[in-house]
């Protein structure tokens, strides 16, 4: 039987590592193994810090057992540590600001993309973007000087007298506690709806106004019934990135929160959330149990990103695909 | 019964003077069909650059109009016009006059006005919603809620699509086909009962089976409302209209039933295009 063999001279088996080796040269394996490399490091890093706190936060997480997510105490000299006042003051400070922000992020988003002229739309855009690229510690100062004054001088009392038979309105006005974190934060993730919405809302297709224009629609019901539902899927997607500002943000939050590991109903209160413990104790925590649990308090707030971010992803999945986007 | 036959059933023809002096005269059946659209002296411009210099024209009722003419000839302009949808596009300015059924369609609502004529577009737009949902879109926000169904199912029916849709109602329309797709806009103008019906070149995204479809559609549709239709396929025109208008350079040359256009241009520019000499 003969040898099968090919233009080049080679036989089969030869042939893919020299076309492997020409490919090599002209770049395309190279590209190839450099980006799976700086792909696999973003992975690495992130495995690498899931494990870390982890490990880190054996001791506590041995000693407490699940009772941690359960306890309200937190007491660094008696060795009694417990997530659940930071948890709440995360989750309450979080949704005070998601409350306030969107639909305020959502009109403004609306007003520059529909109604105004575009150069003014161009230039409260530029701004909108500079708002979110401020330090939070400059928004903490904000939120110290001015918001929290504000809040126990003039809107918490009236809040008080008005709402007062609402448990969240109730007792001392301390300035600073879960409202004004929640309202710092609030100022701090509206950019960041508004900039991603009204990115969204501009690239709906005109087809889509125009074909709700042609059926007599007005511009109002064009923007609700036709451009808001198709563009739904990107405003979800602001939303929950500003959540995921708001669950982390450390700086503003540890500025206005009072840093007072209680859970009060009322949103007067003083409080604190699991970034601001972390920063606030860090330096001082003496003993390798403290330490332990701060470290736990850690990957406590990464997995409450992970999940919320996974559900938000589903979320955003489900109404896509219930809007046939994805069919 | 194809688009030349209506004249053909026609025999006393009698040539009517459209309007303009330098537009040839047109055979049109006297008494058997009236005019919907009386447009005069139409001009419209984007920004500085005008796209239409003045066109005169009337479209009749219940018959189905083309509009041919080279890419850029302001057809689409032409027909955008007729529901005023050239307000969308900002910087554009139209000047003449426009009366549908004797009235002024810049002194109307537009809102109104773009209930009484609906549109279809280019490339099939459906809402990202169920087919039931896009259909009954123009009928809820006029508020109507009552009897959706029946008027879904009706409107479903005259864009002859019910047959391939009826137990999927609540699907995503954007699981048809693209011929579906546009027939399904086709219904969800129809589902508010239009008087007037304008297509921008429906058919340039479809094959040719489902152009042939929505064609005998067209033929189906003008029993019960006036169809305009701009068009940059000739066989297109030649097969599914009664009259066709010839634009060129934002100018109207040539107004006339289709047949006669077709066969025995009377504007030099006409036999032209038409025979494929340009555009």
């Amino acid at each position: 039987m003969l040898e099968r063999v090919n233009a080049t001279g080679l036989t089969p088996s030869f042939r893919p590592l020299r076309i492997y080796w020409e490919r090599l040269r002209r770049g395309d394996e190279i590209a190839h193994v450099l980006t799976l490399i700086f792909a696999s490091t973003v992975i690495g890093v992130t495995a690498l810090l899931v494990y870390q706190l982890w490990i880190q936060s054996a001791l506590s997480r041995q000693k407490f057992g699940w009772a941690f997510f359960a306890t309200r105490v937190w007491d660094p000299v008696g060795g009694q540590f417990g997530a659940l006042p930071f948890l709440y003051g995360t989750v309450v400070t979080s949704a005070i600001a998601l409350l306030l922000a969107v639909p305020l992020g959502l009109g403004t988003a609306i007003f520059l993309s529909e109604f105004s002229a575009k150069r003014i739309s161009d230039a409260l855009a530029f701004l909108v973007d500079l708002l979110a690229a401020v330090p939070s510690v400059i928004y903490g100062l904000l939120g110290i000087f001015v918001l929290a004054p504000l809040l126990r001088v003039w809107v918490e009392p009236v809040l008080r007298s008005q709402f007062g038979f609402l448990p969240f309105f109730r007792g001392p006005a301390y300035g600073v506690g879960f409202l004004a974190a929640g309202l710092t934060l609030a100022i701090m993730v509206v950019p960041f709806i508004v900039s991603v919405s009204r990115e969204v809302l501009i690239s709906v297709p005109r087809e889509q106004r125009e074909a709700a224009l042609a059926l007599g629609a007005t511009r109002w019901e064009t923007i609700s019934r036709a451009v808001v539902p198709f563009a739904k899927t990107g405003i979800l997607g602001s939303v929950f990135l500003a959540l995921a500002r708001a669950l982390g943000e450390t700086m503003a939050v540890t500025m206005v929160i009072g840093n007072d590991p209680k859970i009060s109903a009322s949103l007067f209160a003083p409080g604190y959330s699991i970034a601001a413990v972390i920063a606030n104790e860090f330096t001082e925590a003496t003993g390798s149990l403290y330490l332990s649990a701060l470290i736990e308090l850690g990957l406590v707030l990464f997995l409450l990103t992970f999940v919320l971010n996974g559900l938000a992803r589903l979320l955003v999945l489900a109404t896509a695909q219930r809007g046939g986007l994805l069919e | 019964m194809n688009g030349a036959s209506i004249v053909q059933k026609h025999q006393n023809l009698e040539p009517v003077h459209l309007g303009q002096k330098d537009i040839p005269l047109v055979e049109l059946p006297i008494g058997t069909i009236k005019p919907q659209f009386k447009i005069s002296n139409l001009k419209v411009s984007y920004g500085a650059k005008e796209v239409l210099h003045g066109v005169d024209l009337d479209v009749f009722a219940n018959v189905v109009t083309a509009l041919i003419g080279p890419s850029g000839c302001g057809k689409s302009t032409f027909l955008r016009s007729l529901n005023r949808m050239t307000e969308v596009v900002r910087g554009t300015q139209v000047e003449g006059e426009i009366l549908l059924d004797n009235e002024n369609v810049f002194r109307m609502d537009v809102v109104k006005l773009r209930r009484r004529v609906g549109m279809v577009f280019q490339r099939p737009n459906p809402f990202p919603k169920s087919i039931f949902d896009n259909v009954a879109y123009g009928l809820r926000i006029n508020g109507h809620h009552d009897s959706l169904s029946e008027a879904v199912e009706h409107s479903l029916r005259r864009a002859a699509l019910w047959d391939e849709v009826k137990g999927q109602l609540h699907k995503s329309a954007y699981a048809l086909s693209g011929g579906q797709q546009q027939r399904l806009c086709i219904a969800r103008a129809l589902a508010v009962n239009p008087e007037v019906l304008l297509l921008d070149e429906p058919c340039s995204a479809l094959d040719p089976i489902t152009t042939a479809k929505i064609e005998e559609l067209l033929f189906q549709l003008k029993s019960s409302c006036t169809i305009v239709i701009v068009t940059h396929n000739m066989q297109q025109a030649a097969r599914a209209s009664d009259f066709t208008a010839f634009l060129l350079d934002g100018q109207l040359v040539e107004y006339q039933s289709t047949r006669k256009l077709f066969t025995t241009p009377s504007d030099p520019r006409t036999e032209a295009y038409i025979t494929g000499r340009f555009g």
